[in-house]
């Protein structure tokens, strides 16, 4: 609990600190090539850990979210910092020893469950703290997991070359990694502190006011599958570019006068993090302007227009590709950021760490639907002798049809009725409609 | 319960969090711009 002349300010550095350091998990591939000739590895095999990592995220923030709204932000940090911390240990010793399945089970399974608890246990107390600007406030922290992985790819790569690619200094790596998080993460763990339940005039935290719907309740309602739906798909669609960004541009540009080489086309993987990156934060901050339904209607609207730009017209002028990929990639980090303050809307803040937990499961759903449309579709067109941009043109339109089904789900979202609000809140509602 | 009009007390304390996170992240932005140049140099 915030002591007297505690800062809000202070709040979102501390979810920072956390989601900085469990971004890295997307920059593993950083380890790919190193652990692959070291152990021996095949590429399937070394993806392992990230892969596995993954679904512990989804699996623990579903899982767990209710223990974290039980326990608190600090709790929750300092799980995350633990779980995280000691996976990265427990990988050093696989590497130092040459035990792989030791990597998978440090950084997949114990890591994974830091990735989860860590993503989920800022979000309920940011809302808590600006209730005026929830979408901000958890875009801030949710911008820090996309930004997470901007710092740890570059360090990561220049810890290895100091080191060696050899077993015992991606060990060595692994250590300064681990450590290095768990300092990095305790000023979360310090800082982290619930409001006061005190409602302060202007923009004070007020935690209980609205509808208040709990975890149990909520998934048994037909606003959190829509929002699922959704979710799912602004998911899926993003990825759809993110998951070939690289050969696409280059593909859609081999016929040219002016092809893409590797290095620019590393650049455009590169701004489309950081478009990713702008998406959450920007869009999000939008979403306290305009209102959740409406910056959804954008994402999904305006992407599908983004994605038929690039199908139809996409091959005719570089710039109009890249301005469309950047859109959509906001649009893809936008879509993450929002979501805990449109369920704050419809649910309230009483368990919203955990409802957006279960939400969470379309992430992982979408984790593998995206990449699994893109590259099955190119595999089969390629098999069929297409080549350039044609390769890519039915994954394109799938996307959009994705994009329209989360767009339906989207207008379909309703105020939650009363019958699933928690009984004391009901009663406190009841009073405030007899009172008026 | 503070909002946006922090007591003195807490400023350096906010100043200090938030280059605690500032800092790794504007390496991690100065890495990614220098990497992105390349689309148009490349």
């Amino acid at each position: 609990m915030a002591p007297a002349g505690w800062s809000r300010w202070l709040v979102p550095p501390a979810a920072l600190s956390v989601h900085l350091s469990i971004g890295q998990a997307y920059a593993w591939s950083v380890f790919k090539p190193p652990l692959e000739s070291a152990l021996g590895l095949s590429g399937t095999q070394s993806a392992l850990p990230f892969q596995l990592g993954i679904v512990m995220l989804g699996l623990s923030a579903a899982f767990g979210g209710t223990l974290v709204e039980r326990n608190g932000p600090r709790w929750a940090m300092t799980v995350a910092l633990v779980c995280f911390s000691s996976g990265f240990l427990l990988a050093a010793l696989g590497a130092a020893v040459e035990q792989y399945w030791l990597i998978v089970l440090g950084y997949g399974f114990v890591g994974g469950i830091g990735l989860g608890i860590g993503y989920i246990s800022p979000v309920s107390t940011l809302i808590k703290w600006f209730p005026d600007r929830p979408g901000m406030a958890t875009g801030i922290a949710i911008m820090g997991f996309g930004g997470g992985a901007l710092i740890a790819s570059p360090w990561s790569a220049q810890m290895l070359e100091s080191f060696g690619t050899d077993s015992s200094g991606i060990a060595l790596a692994f250590l300064v990694h681990g450590l290095t998080y768990a300092v990095f993460m305790l000023l979360g763990v310090l800082l982290v502190r619930v409001p006061r339940p005190v409602k302060a005039a202007g923009d004070g935290p007020a935690p209980l006011d609205g509808p208040q719907v709990s975890a149990r309740s909520a998934v048994r309602t037909p606003q959190f599958w829509c929002l699922w739906i959704v979710l799912c798909m602004n998911v899926t669609a993003g990825i759809g570019i993110l998951e070939k960004a690289a050969p696409m541009i280059t593909d859609f540009f081999a016929d040219s006068s002016t092809p893409v080489s590797v290095s620019a086309a590393a650049g455009f993987v590169a701004l489309l993090s950081a478009a990713n990156m702008a998406g959450r934060i920007g869009w999000s901050s939008t979403s306290d302007l305009i209102g959740r339904k409406n910056i959804y209607r954008v994402y999904l609207g305006v992407g599908a227009l983004m994605y038929a730009l690039i199908a139809l017209a996409g091959d005719s002028s570089k710039p109009l590709f890249v301005l469309c990929a950047l859109v959509i990639l906001s649009f893809y980090g936008g879509g993450f950021a929002t979501v805990p303050a449109y369920l704050k809307d419809l649910f309230g803040t009483y368990q919203v760490g955990a409802i957006h937990g279960r939400l969470l499961t379309a992430w992982s759903t979408a984790g593998v639907l995206g990449p699994l449309i893109v590259n099955w579709i190119a595999d089969r067109q390629e098999e069929a002798g297409k080549d350039g941009s044609s390769l890519y043109t039915l994954s394109l339109f799938i996307m959009i049809g994705l994009l329209a089904v989360g767009f339906v789900a989207n207008e379909l979202v309703r105020p939650v009725h009363p019958r699933h609000h928690e009984p004391a809140m009901r009663t406190k509602e009841k009073e405030a409609s007899d009172v008026q | 319960m503070s909002s946006d009009g922090s007591p003195p007390t807490r400023r350096p304390l906010i100043a200090f969090a938030w280059v605690w996170v500032g800092a790794p992240l504007a390496y991690g932005l100065y890495e990614l711009v220098r990497k992105a140049t390349q689309l148009f140099t490349g």
